[in-house]
C-alpha cells in the first residue's frame, strides 16, 4: 500500500517536473525553448552600435519604426549562412518592392567582427544581390555583440576548423524594436505572412 | 575491518569527488560524448556505489515504500529521462545551479535508488529494464545520427553524430551481452539459486 502511495506521488511529481522542464512537453531542445519563450513574451533588442557594409556607423535603434527580419551570419560560413542568405534573398524577391526599405528591413548581423570587415560584408551583400532594404551589419564592440546574441538566444561555438557552428533561424523584430517571432530559415512564406499581418 | 558496503560507499564518494575536479569536469563536458556517455553514467555509478554503504536499518525503513523495487526504479527513470533531454545538457553548461543539480540528482536520485531497487526487482522486471535500455539506446543513437538539426546548441553536429554512433554500438554491445548471458552463461536453475542468495543477502 505504501509503495502504491509512493508510486502515485512520485509519478505525479515526475510528470509535473518533466512537463515544466519541456514547456508542456513541447520543447525538448533549447532551440525550440527560445522560440516558445519569445512567442510568449517579446524581448526588447538592445540598442547597440553597428557598422554596415558601406562602413557607416549607426545604432541598431536607428532602424526602429520598421519591421526587421534578422539573421546572424559570418561571411566565411560555407553552409548554413548560405541557406540563411538564400532565405533573405527569397524574402527580398517576394516582398512588394515599395515595402522594402520603407516598412521592412532585412538585416544580416555578423558575429565574426574580427574577420568581417565592411569590404567583406559588401562582398557578401553583392553575392546575394542585396538591395536597398537589406543591410549587412556587424556590432562595433564585443559587449554589443554579446548583448545581441544573449537577447536573440543565438549560441556561437568554434567548429575547430576556424569557423563556427550556430543556431540558424529567421528572427522578426517589430517596429518598437522587440524580438517577437523566431522561425526556421525554410519558413520564408510563414515569415512573409507574419510581415503582411503587421504592416 | 572495513565492511564491503562501506568500502563501496567510500569508492562512490571518491568517484564523485574526482568528477567534481574542475579540469576533469570541463574536459568531459567539452564534448557531447564525454558529457552524455562518460560523465553522466559515472555520476550514476557513484550513486550505485554509495548505495552499497547504506545501513541495513535505512534499507529496512525504506523497503515498505519500495516493494518490488518499483518506486526506486521509477525515481531513477524520471531522473535519467530529465538528464537525457538535450536542453538539460545545454542548461547544465549555461547555469551553475543546473550543474549542481546534475551532480546531486544523478548519484542520489538515479544511482542510489537503482542500487536499492535492483536486488528486489524480479526476473521479469530486470528483463524489462535491460530490454528498454537496449531499445532506448538504439532509438536515441539512430535519432542523433539522423536528426536534421543540432539537438544541443552548445555542441557541434559532428559531436552529435559521434554520440549517435556510440549509442548504437552500446545498444549492440549490451544486446549481444544479454543474449549471450541468456542462452549460454548460466543454467536457469543455477541463476535462480544465485538470485535467492542475493535476496537473502539484502535481508528481504
Amino acid at each position: 500500500m505504501r509503495t502504491l502511495i509512493a508510486l502515485c506521488l512520485l509519478g505525479a511529481l515526475g510528470v509535473g517536473l518533466l512537463h515544466a522542464a519541456t514547456d508542456g512537453f513541447r520543447a525538448l531542445t533549447s532551440e525550440t525553448a527560445r522560440r516558445l519563450a519569445v512567442a510568449a513574451e517579446a524581448r526588447p533588442v538592445p540598442d547597440v552600435g553597428v557598422r554596415d557594409q558601406s562602413g557607416a556607423v549607426l545604432s541598431l535603434g536607428e532602424t526602429d519604426g520598421r519591421l526587421r527580419v534578422v539573421n546572424f551570419i559570418y561571411t566565411r560560413c560555407p553552409d548554413v549562412c548560405l541557406a540563411l542568405g538564400d532565405a533573405l534573398q527569397q524574402l527580398q524577391r517576394d516582398l512588394p518592392a515599395e515595402r522594402l526599405g520603407r516598412d521592412v528591413l532585412l538585416l544580416s548581423i555578423s558575429f565574426d567582427p574580427a574577420h568581417d570587415s565592411p569590404e567583406r560584408m559588401a562582398a557578401y551583400a553583392r553575392w546575394f544581390r542585396a538591395g536597398e532594404g537589406w543591410r549587412v551589419l556587424r556590432p562595433e564592440d564585443a559587449e554589443g555583440l554579446d548583448a545581441l546574441l544573449e537577447t536573440f538566444g543565438v549560441v556561437v561555438i568554434p567548429d575547430g576548423q576556424g569557423g563556427f557552428e550556430h543556431n540558424a533561424a529567421l528572427h522578426l523584430v517589430d517596429r518598437e524594436g522587440r524580438l517577437v517571432h523566431i522561425t526556421d530559415l525554410e519558413d520564408v512564406a510563414g515569415m512573409r505572412a507574419r510581415l503582411e499581418g503587421l504592416w | 575491518m572495513v565492511r564491503p558496503g562501506s568500502l563501496q560507499g567510500w569508492l562512490g564518494l571518491c568517484l564523485l569527488g574526482v568528477l567534481v575536479v574542475p579540469w576533469l569536469r570541463q574536459g568531459l563536458e567539452s564534448t557531447m560524448t564525454g558529457h552524455m556517455l562518460v560523465q553522466i553514467p559515472l555520476l550514476v555509478l557513484a550513486g550505485v556505489l554509495m548505495g552499497g554503504s547504506l545501513p541495513a536499518s535505512v534499507r529496512r525503513g525504506l523497503s515498505p515504500w519500495n516493494r518490488f523495487g518499483l518506486t526506486g526504479l521509477l525515481l531513477a527513470v524520471f531522473t535519467l529521462v530529465y538528464w537525457m533531454l538535450p536542453r538539460s545538457l545545454d542548461l547544465a553548461l549555461e547555469s551553475g545551479l543546473a550543474e549542481l543539480a546534475k551532480f546531486i540528482s544523478l548519484p542520489l536520485l538515479a544511482g542510489l535508488p537503482l542500487r536499492l531497487s535492483w536486488p528486489t526487482l524480479g526476473c521479469i522486471g530486470r528483463g524489462v529494464v535491460w530490454s528498454q535500455l537496449v531499445a532506448k539506446l538504439a532509438v536515441m543513437g539512430w535519432l542523433y545520427l539522423e536528426a536534421p538539426v543540432r539537438v544541443c546548441t552548445r555542441y557541434l553536429v559532428s559531436d552529435q553524430e559521434q554520440v549517435g554512433r556510440a549509442l548504437l554500438f552500446l545498444a549492440l554491445g549490451v544486446g549481444v551481452a544479454l543474449t549471450l548471458r541468456a542462452f549460454l552463461a548460466v543454467h536457469p536453475q543455477a541463476q535462480a539459486a544465485l538470485g535467492q542468495g542475493s535476496l537473502k543477502g539484502q535481508g528481504v
